[in-house]
């Protein structure tokens, strides 16, 4: 016998997730699956929500639609061979996982990288991270309900895409560095193309900026929504502009220097405000200082090889022994920690990925908000979910 | 008029014309509007849109159109039939009641209805019903909330729809739309004298039509597809093309009321009706492809706060000059 | 007081709304940046890495450079490279004879000729275009075509006979016909 509406409503619908979520405190409530195939969760998170009316008293992320055993591949393959997964842990900024996880490897083996190769790295990494910031610029605008400004972004993102194929080869899951370099050395098109590059996206920000940052109506959407203290990105260990657009300096370029980064004249863009404007306010400016510091790079990369000699071939056996390697990602701090027990594979491959401390923050933060500010706020995280779940 | 023994009233005669002549208008407007719409947003984004079906895809509603119609009809569990099946036509049939007093030209009009404002605006809140009834009807949580918004949002923006709307008809002093128009001699347009009623009636049409940045009913990155996300095939392209449809409308009204219908500086008639209503429902579509969209409760603060008080102040400031002057 | 600040602050933005109008009004009336696929095509695809090809020796272009060491089939992460040798010419009567009195003879034997590049099929359905079979290639036989179209309706036209393929490339038949069908 099925007494009431509540336990109909098991039978017929939902799962594990939707059936033992707590029972509110009176039945006036709704539970709400938000994804996971809805358009604001950009790819397959799923967030089970009970809302009154439309404000939402409790959000709780389902996660791991979408893992596809990244780390215990990495104890499968050889220290090579894992290199084209780390183009697909995040796929908006594939240089930056690249970049951690041959660090790591660099560390482990002790391998010496040329400066040339230091400074390749920087410039692409770094072109690498605008694109990314430019299609999360236009997909946040997307879930605001702003159509055009995702198809402005793509217009530049396609010349950095162009640029990042001469030397990678590819357009998104771009598997380029190896240990002790790069795979092929910037041609005299890339940089005169970067060169050319760099004004026309310094002469587009003001268009984003009339177009978008001071549209009224945009800034009533996002001014004031979403707070995240200081003390709350602690707790959670955010990183990246999450941690940024709440005040705090923390950059691991800064931080913790790796590679050539503590030769760079750059500035850590922070706000105070916590709000989602202020984490849409430090993307904008890092893409300013992005094209700064590669601006620096280029004049200062020296001549050289682009790949140390005797640099690991596939069946490179590691010492035994662990490193950890951290790099600042578009998204925040990405960490590689590889444990070798001295065979050609890694006993174990931990990635720490930014996305999941600063998806964290969301059940928290959207306590009491609308559904059209969780949504906000949930696009001013800047979630990859092939990253999050790994 | 005498078909052999029949007597048969010549407004009768006269409303089955129009009604046939308003299903080829509505049909070929919805078949343009689909086509410019999506020709506005290919060239606002630098992209040409719709390309390949016919010459600059001319042809591509039409094939959209064959598409929706070889589509399944869906219904979801545990929903209700005949109100969801009654919604979208619910939603389309009072199109043809709303462009019935619409004065086209200064001889083209269905039916000189003398309260013709009046009917438009007693009609238009069918539409309403239909977008309540098909979020309700839906059984799906999504369609419900887009329901209910679509509700709030409809019934607060009629107030002051009204109240612009009724500070030209105090102006004019009459409600026959035919009449209006009249008195708006070429260069004597009503958005001339009222040019805060005509941004307000304007914000508030964008608001009725639920079209960006005040189409929250149906927010697809909030709410899926609001009210029709269960609805596929021909039943969403009914309320697809009755929201074309209320655009049309409400840019005539707006033509009619406040642009001076046929008039214009050179051969006035129906062209220059046709060609302010076009240009209108491209500023509705400029609109749409430049901004993002609104929060629900900004939406009705911006009704209740600014659209309201503004209409009132307007309306009394109107009856006090008709008083004195 | 604040109030009223709030409320000019509120319409003072709206002339943002105007800016953002002419933005948009300007691309509207641009030209657009979309390439029609089928009509035209991005020029650009010299240095895009798609699947890969065998590289003909330079005195033959009919035969690869691979001296069938199979170490970039170890190499794959996918396993999508599966390399053979041809079988070895069977000794004829004579060879034998003359091997067999060689080594009565307790002269050296000379060794095999060079293994001969028998079958080199390669799965691009598996394929992440990583690119260590490249790097791995110790004489370089291998490398990456700029084949960006690709579409088939059946998956087997995807796993590729790199042999056939250099075959066609020498007769100058456009790369990217010779998909043999295995």
């Amino acid at each position: 016998m099925l007494h009431t509406e509540r336990e109909y409503s098991k039978l017929i619908a939902g799962d594990f997730y939707t059936h033992h979520m707590e029972p509110g405190p009176d039945d006036r409530t709704m539970i709400l699956n938000m994804g996971p195939q809805h358009p604001s969760t950009h790819g397959v998170l799923r967030i089970v929500i009970e809302i009154d009316g439309e404000y939402i008293l409790r959000a709780e992320p389902v996660l791991g639609y979408l893992h596809r055993m990244q780390e215990k591949m990495g104890e499968l393959k050889t220290y090579l061979q894992y290199m084209p997964n780390m183009g697909r842990v995040d796929y908006l900024h594939a240089l930056a996982w690249n970049w951690a996880y041959v660090g790591a490897v660099e560390r482990l083996g002790g391998i010496e990288v040329p400066e040339r190769a230091q400074y390749v790295r920087v410039i692409t990494t770094e072109l690498n991270r605008i694109s990314s910031h430019l299609l999360w610029w236009g997909a946040f605008l997307l879930d605001l309900g702003a159509f055009t400004p995702i198809l402005y972004a793509f217009d530049d993102r396609e010349k950095i895409l162009d640029l990042l194929q001469i030397p990678t080869g590819s357009r998104l899951t771009l598997c380029y560095f190896r240990p002790g370099g790069v795979v092929n050395d910037l041609t005299k098109d890339f940089i005169d193309g970067l060169r050319e590059f760099i004004p026309h996206m310094r002469s587009r920000l003001p268009m984003y900026k009339g177009l978008v940052t001071d549209n009224i109506i945009l800034r009533k959407r996002v001014e004031g929504v979403g707070i995240i203290t200081e003390e709350t990105c602690r707790r959670y260990g955010a990183t990246g502009p999450v941690v940024r657009g709440s005040g705090l300096a923390y950059d691991v370029r800064r931080a913790e220097p790796y590679s050539v980064y503590d030769k760079f004249d750059f500035e850590i863009p922070t706000d105070k405000e916590c709000d989602a404007m202020g984490r849409y306010n430090v993307r904008v400016a890092e893409i300013e200082q992005s094209l700064r510091i590669i601006e620096q790079a280029l004049d200062a990369m020296p001549d050289g090889p682009h790949m140390v000699k005797g640099a690991p071939k596939v069946k490179w056996k590691a010492p035994a022994g662990e490193s950890y390697f951290a790099v600042e990602g578009a998204r925040g701090k990405i960490g590689v920690h590889v444990v070798s027990d001295g065979s050609n594979t890694p006993y174990r491959v931990k990635l720490r990925a930014p996305g999941f401390c600063n998806m964290s923050l969301f059940a928290e933060v959207a306590r009491g908000v609308l559904i059209a500010d969780a949504v906000a706020i949930l696009g001013s995280l800047d979630l990859v979910i092939p990253e999050l779940d790994r | 008029m005498n078909i052999g023994p029949i007597t048969v009233p010549i407004e009768l005669v006269r409303i089955m014309v129009a009604i046939l002549a308003f299903s080829l208008f509505i049909g070929l407007n919805g078949v343009i509007l689909v086509w410019l719409e999506r020709k506005v947003a290919g060239h606002v984004q630098r992209r040409p849109g719709p390309y390949e079906v016919g010459p600059h895809g001319l042809l591509q509603p039409v094939a959209d159109a064959l598409k929706l119609i070889g589509k399944q009809l869906f219904i979801p569990k545990g929903a209700d039939k005949i109100l969801f099946w009654a919604a979208p036509i619910l939603s389309f049939l009072p199109v043809f009641l709303l462009l019935i007093p619409m004065p086209f030209g200064p001889k083209l009009f269905a039916l000189d209805v003398d309260l013709g404002l009046l009917l438009i605006l007693a009609f238009a809140g069918v539409n309403v019903l239909a977008i309540c009834l098909a979020g309700w009807s839906s059984r799906n949580k999504w369609s419900l909330l887009g329901a209910a918004r679509a509700v709030s949002q409809c019934v607060a923006y009629e107030i002051p729809m009204l109240l612009s709307l009724l500070s030209v008809a105090f102006m004019e002093g009459t409600l026959n739309l035919t009449q209006i128009v009249n008195q708006q001699e070429p260069w004597l347009w009503n958005i001339v004298y009222q040019p805060l009623a005509f941004i307000i009636f304007f914000v508030c049409a964008v608001a009725e039509t639920n079209r960006c940045p005040f189409d929250l009913p149906e927010a697809e990155s909030e709410l899926t597809a609001g009210f029709h996300t269960e609805y596929s095939g021909m039943a969403f392209s009914m309320f697809m093309l009755a929201e074309y449809s209320y655009i049309i409308v409400v840019c005539c009204v707006a033509t009619a009321v406040f642009l001076g219908g046929w008039h214009g500086p050179f051969y006035p008639g129906s062209w220059w009706f046709l060609g302010k209503v076009y240009a209108l429902i491209l500023v509705f579509m400029w609109l749409r492809w430049t901004y993002p969209r609104v929060r629900f409760d900004q939406l009705l603060n911006i009704n209740w706060k600014w659209l309201l008080p503004l209409s009132l102040l307007n309306l009394f400031v109107t009856a006090f000059l008709v008083k004195v002057l | 007081m604040n109030g009223i600040s709030q409320m000019w602050k509120n319409i003072s933005g709206l002339w943002s709304l105007i800016v953002g109008l002419k933005i948009t009004g300007k691309y509207f009336v641009c030209p657009q940046v979309t390439v029609h696929y089928p009509r035209k095509t991005v020029d650009n695809l010299s240095t895009f890495r798609g699947p890969v090809e065998l590289v003909a020796s330079d005195n033959d272009p009919t035969k690869p450079k691979c001296i069938v060491c199979l170490q970039c089939a170890g190499a794959c992460p996918s396993g999508c490279l599966t390399v053979a040798a041809k079988p070895a010419p069977k000794p004829t009567a004579e060879e034998i004879k003359a091997k067999k009195e060689a080594e009565a003879k307790g002269e050296k034997v000379k060794k095999a000729a060079p293994k001969e590049l028998g079958t080199f099929r390669y799965d691009f359905t598996l394929c992440s275009l990583c690119g260590t079979c490249v790097d791995t290639c110790p004489v370089g036989s291998l490398q990456f075509s700029s084949d960006a179209y690709l579409a088939s309706r059946n998956k087997e036209d995807f796993v590729y006979d790199l042999l056939a393929r250099l075959a066609d490339q020498a007769k100058g038949i456009k790369s990217g016909s010779s998909q043999s069908k295995e």
